[in-house]
């Protein structure tokens, strides 16, 4: 199934891949170094993906799957058009952040941790961006907002449903 | 004449627009033909005013805050005529916020442009390596230890003895690790530091490499931290042309070359030995010591593995001398902390401080209580594994054992406010629901115990058998904090327990709590 919007991402190619995993295999402790690459390229971890990674590290797949899983920012598809993080740790939740994550979610349709239905939009928690002096924070496609209100979440969601 | 301003590139200035008004400053003065240079430093840390912006007279810099957008052209109008205007400061360094601090690891954050090795030196940087150059390791070792500095991560450990142990380890190939992995919410210092001053934590961990004779250093930043990231690859570069780092260090018979590696979202992976596995391209899964990961850290090797603020306080101790850092402080807490105001505040930012000022002190006289205006209920102190302390306890001193016979912590120095509206049953379920996201599995209490913590608190909340689950919750805690591996199950017990034991009108059936808040 093709996404409706052109994506910002390669399509999967398993010479590209290939060619992302051996510039960083020489390096130590590679593989994070390597899927940080891959999703950079691909916009997730490609599943064809993790096999050439063990290969190239001389591990087994299971090791390089078990890393995969274990952090959560590596996606086994790709997120959305537009990715929304919303903060949801204290310093955010002190600061009003709880009925803005809700106002969100009410918005687009969604909970935290999905993508709307015509895949305009990831919705996800993060917990903490540094931002605690300004808080609530969020980040729209690695843009950081500070001193987020009602407003700014109401605008935020317009400007993704453009 | 040219006007020269000053504009952060903080994350945290850039998230309330400073980028906007660094733009709109540029359009205003092309549009009157007015020669202006902006220089994007890293932020004084008073966010309550980002995006602040300072341009220089011969006095000294004007800082005016927050700058808006629309407020660009006037702004200027007021600068270039030295004139009034109602976001007018005064003198930066004179804003008592900022004057009544103790700066010795911040007195360069946003004040230079953290891009400029020169702006660095210029500014006293590069001493502390000179000096350390001069001494040799033992007197390195010898000067860290007498200044007292604890590791600022959290654990407070004596860094003087932990640099001594990988000294005297034996092997081929050693490291120096900084962990950036500042997950904590409410802290944001190691981010600041990074962005507006990296030279100084490059500095600090060339220093150590001298010490301990490292070959090789790795900075693990979380990727939450972009703009860090960013900026600590381009001062690295930087140290690299200009022979500070590379196959000489300053010198021409030792070599120590820098990397940074990024995180992946996983809060666990600022525990030390669950670092080291990331670092090593594993799951983030922590490990028993002993062995401890300075005889047995990064790929087996002896490992100084430091937090930022550790390693980025070396080079005052190492340019001004030891008794010049332990002459701050209190107790066995000794040199200054950079302490982090977040939440619900109204001056929140970052004010370093000789250990020994109040909590008190800390919420209500400096940062101003809440930004809400309704009264101080609860602050969190030291991340998500922190206390939350009543405001009975405000006179406690900031100092590593006085919160610790408090039953809290003082962590990574955050400090989290939270007004008459929160909910404290509520905060003490986020721990443990916090603690079952996070855990890497490994051992049994964190991995169970927090998922039956969230359930149990669940039943509380509800009315169910609400005195035998508090005694549940309980015996939970002190399971998971004498069993679990880490800190992660080891000290969420803290915010569990503190709300249970000062906010313990929070845990109950909810109407009962509703009227309770009336």
């Amino acid at each position: 199934m093709t996404p409706p919007y052109e994506s910002r991402y390669e399509p999967w190619d398993p010479a590209r891949g290939s060619e992302i995993i051996a510039e960083h295999a020489k390096r130590e402790g590679a593989t994070l170094v390597i899927l940080h690459a891959l999703q950079e390229a691909f916009g997730h971890i490609p599943e064809p993906a993790i096999p050439m990674v063990a290969s190239a590290l001389n591990l087994s797949r299971a090791e390089v799957y078990g890393v995969f899983t274990f952090y959560h920012d590596f996606r086994a598809k790709p997120a959305g058009r537009h990715v929304l993080k919303l903060c949801r740790a204290e310093a955010c939740q002190a600061a009003g952040g709880d009925a803005l994550a809700a106002r969100a979610e009410q918005k687009l349709g969604i909970a935290l941790g999905n993508t709307t239905a015509d895949e305009r939009l990831t919705l996800e928690p993060i917990y903490c961006l540094g931002l605690c002096a300004t808080a609530p924070s969020a980040m729209l496609d690695g843009r950081l907002i500070g001193r987020l209100n009602e407003a700014r979440i109401d605008a935020i969601v317009a400007e993704t449903q453009r | 004449m040219t006007l020269r301003l000053y504009v952060p590139r903080d994350a945290g200035a850039v998230a309330v627009g400073a980028d906007e008004v660094a733009l709109a400053l540029e359009q205003a003065a092309a549009k009157r033909s007015i020669a202006i240079e902006i220089i994007r430093t890293g932020s004084r840390g008073l966010y309550w005013l980002e995006p602040m912006v300072e341009f220089a007279t011969p006095a000294g810099r004007v800082a005016f805050g927050p700058v808006t957008v629309a407020g660009a052209p006037a702004l200027l109008e007021a600068m270039t005529a030295d004139g009034a205007h109602p976001l007018r400061l005064g003198l930066a360094d004179e804003i008592p916020w900022l004057k009544r601090q103790t700066r010795l690891t911040f007195a360069r954050c946003g004040v230079i442009d953290p891009r400029s090795l020169d702006h660095y030196r210029a500014h006293g940087g590069y001493k502390g390596l000179k000096r350390a150059l001069s001494l040799g390791p033992d007197t390195i070792l010898a000067e860290v230890t007498a200044s007292g500095l604890r590791g600022r991560g959290g654990a407070g450990f004596p860094t003087g003895i932990k640099w001594k142990t990988v000294a005297q380890a034996m092997a081929d190939r050693k490291y120096i690790v900084c962990n950036a992995d500042e997950g904590d919410s409410g802290t944001f210092a190691d981010r600041m530091i990074m962005e507006g001053d990296p030279f100084l934590v490059i500095e600090g961990m060339t220093i150590a490499a001298i010490a301990v004779g490292a070959s090789k250093g790795y900075i693990y930043i979380r990727s939450e931290y972009p703009h860090a990231v960013e900026a600590m690859n381009a001062a690295i570069s930087a140290a690299r042309r200009a022979g500070y780092l590379g196959r000489r260090t300053g010198d021409a018979t030792r070599s120590f070359d820098l990397e940074v590696r990024v995180g992946a979202g996983a809060y666990v992976c600022g525990e030390e030995t669950s670092l080291l596995e990331s670092l090593e391209g594993r799951r983030g899964i922590v490990r028993a010591k002993p062995p401890l990961p300075a005889h047995h850290g990064l790929f087996g090797k002896p490992t100084v593995i430091n937090n930022v603020l550790s390693f980025a306080a070396v080079p005052f101790v190492l340019t001004e001398g030891a008794k010049a850092y332990a002459d701050f402080g209190m107790g066995r807490s000794r040199g200054t902390m950079p302490i982090q105001l977040a939440g619900n505040i109204r001056r929140g930012g970052l004010f370093e401080t000789a250990f020994g000022v109040t909590l008190g002190e800390l919420v209500d006289e400096i940062g101003g209580g809440t930004l809400s205006g309704r009264p101080v209920r609860a602050v969190q102190v030291g991340g998500p594994l922190g206390a939350y302390f009543p405001r009975a306890l405000f006179d406690t001193p900031f100092d590593y054992e006085a919160f610790a016979a408090r039953d809290g912590l003082i962590g990574h120095g955050g400090i989290v406010v939270f007004d008459d509206s929160v909910d404290m049953a509520k905060q003490a379920r986020f721990a443990m629901e916090f603690c079952a996201i996070e855990s890497c599995g490994k051992c049994t209490p964190c991995r169970i115990g927090s998922t039956r913590g969230v359930e149990t608190i669940d039943k509380i909340v509800r009315g169910e058998r609400v005195a035998e689950n508090r005694a549940v919750v309980e015996d939970l805690c002190n399971t998971m904090k004498l069993g679990s591996l880490c800190a992660l199950g080891g000290f969420t017990p803290y915010p569990v327990m503190s709300a249970l034991k000062h906010f313990s009108e929070d845990f109950g059936p909810a109407p009962t709590r509703l009227q309770a808040a009336e």
